[in-house]
C-alpha cells in the first residue's frame, strides 16, 4: 500500500487555514459556487478588508484560488475534493495506528496476568 | 506488527482497519467497554481523553474531551447504537461545544467494531464512515498526533507553535 502524505509545511497550511470557522464556510460555498470577494464579505459580519485576508490565508493553502475578472475579484474552491479526502484518510489511518499500537502496550501490560 | 490491513474508500468516505492482538476477545473487548481503559487509548499521548460519561449500552452516551498541552479541550460525544459483548459495538461519534453540547453542523460518523475470536488471538475490525470531507478534516484535526493538533477554532499562532513540537 502506497502511503501518500502532504508535506509537513503543507499540513501545517491546511490546517492553519481550516481551524477558522470563517474560512472553512468560505471553503464549502466556493466549493459549490465561485463567488467575489465582496460577494463573500457580505456573509459575514466583517469588514470586506477582514474577508479579504481571510481569502489570502486560503490561497497559500491552496484551497481557493482568485482571479480578477473586470472589477471584480472572483473565488474558487481549488481542491480536487477526492485527491484530499484520499490524504485525509492517510491521516486518519495514522490516528488509528497509533491507536492499535497504543492498545498493544495496554494489553502487553496484563499478559504477564492472563498467563 | 498487528495492524493487518486497512482500506480506504475516498467515494464512499470510509476507513476500515483490520487489527489483531495477542489477547482473547473478553480481553480486547475491554478496552472498549472499560472507560477507564479506553481514555488511555483514544487521544494522542499529547492530547489524553477523558470521559466524563460512558453508558455502555444501546442508548447510552459518552461525553469524553481530550485535554491538548496548553490545557486546552476538545469535545466530543458518542451514541452507543449497538452492545454486543463480546463481539460487536457501534457508535456514532460527533463534536461536542465547550458545554459538551453536540456541534450538528459539523457532522457525525458511524463506526463500527467488531471482534473475532483467532483462537485465544483477537482480530478486530473497525469501520469509520464518514459524510463529507470537511467533517474528516475535522476527524483529522481532532485526532491528529504532535505537529498537527488543532482544536477547532485555536488561532494560528498557536497551531503554529505546535507544529514546530
Amino acid at each position: 500500500m502506497v502511503v501518500q502524505t502532504l508535506r509537513q509545511d503543507e499540513v501545517d497550511r491546511l490546517f492553519q487555514a481550516l481551524a477558522d470557522a470563517t474560512r472553512r464556510d468560505i471553503v464549502a460555498r466556493v466549493l459549490v459556487a465561485e463567488y467575489s470577494v465582496s460577494g463573500l464579505a457580505e456573509q459575514y459580519d466583517m469588514s470586506f478588508a477582514a474577508v479579504q485576508k481571510h481569502v489570502a490565508v486560503l490561497q497559500r493553502a491552496s484551497l481557493v484560488s482568485k482571479e480578477k475578472r473586470g472589477r471584480e475579484q472572483i473565488v474558487r474552491g481549488e481542491v480536487d475534493g477526492v485527491q484530499r479526502a484520499r490524504r485525509l484518510l492517510d491521516d486518519y489511518e495514522r490516528i488509528w495506528r497509533q491507536r492499535v499500537d497504543r492498545i498493544t502496550d495496554l494489553l502487553g501490560e496484563d499478559a504477564g496476568d492472563d498467563d | 506488527m498487528t495492524v493487518i490491513s486497512t482500506e480506504k474508500d475516498t467515494e464512499a468516505l470510509h476507513f476500515r482497519l483490520v487489527a489483531e492482538f495477542d489477547a482473547g476477545v473478553e480481553r480486547v473487548w475491554r478496552i472498549w467497554a472499560d472507560a477507564q481503559q479506553l481514555q488511555r487509548w483514544w487521544g494522542p499521548p499529547t492530547w489524553p481523553a477523558t470521559f466524563e460519561t460512558y453508558e455502555f449500552e444501546e442508548g447510552g452516551r459518552a461525553a469524553y474531551y481530550m485535554t491538548g498541552p496548553d490545557g486546552e479541550k476538545a469535545r466530543g460525544w458518542w451514541r452507543i447504537t449497538a452492545v454486543e459483548p463480546p463481539r460487536l459495538l457501534t457508535f456514532v461519534d460527533g463534536f461536542a461545544d465547550e458545554n459538551g453540547d453536540p456541534v450538528p453542523d459539523m457532522g457525525e460518523t458511524a463506526a463500527t467494531v467488531t471482534l473475532e475470536d483467532l483462537g485465544g488471538r483477537t482480530r478486530m475490525t473497525m469501520t469509520t464512515a464518514f459524510q463529507s470531507i470537511e467533517q474528516l478534516e475535522q476527524m483529522v484535526e481532532m485526532g491528529m498526533e504532535e505537529g498537527i493538533r488543532a482544536a477547532l477554532g485555536q488561532v494560528d499562532a498557536l497551531l503554529a507553535e505546535d507544529a514546530s513540537v
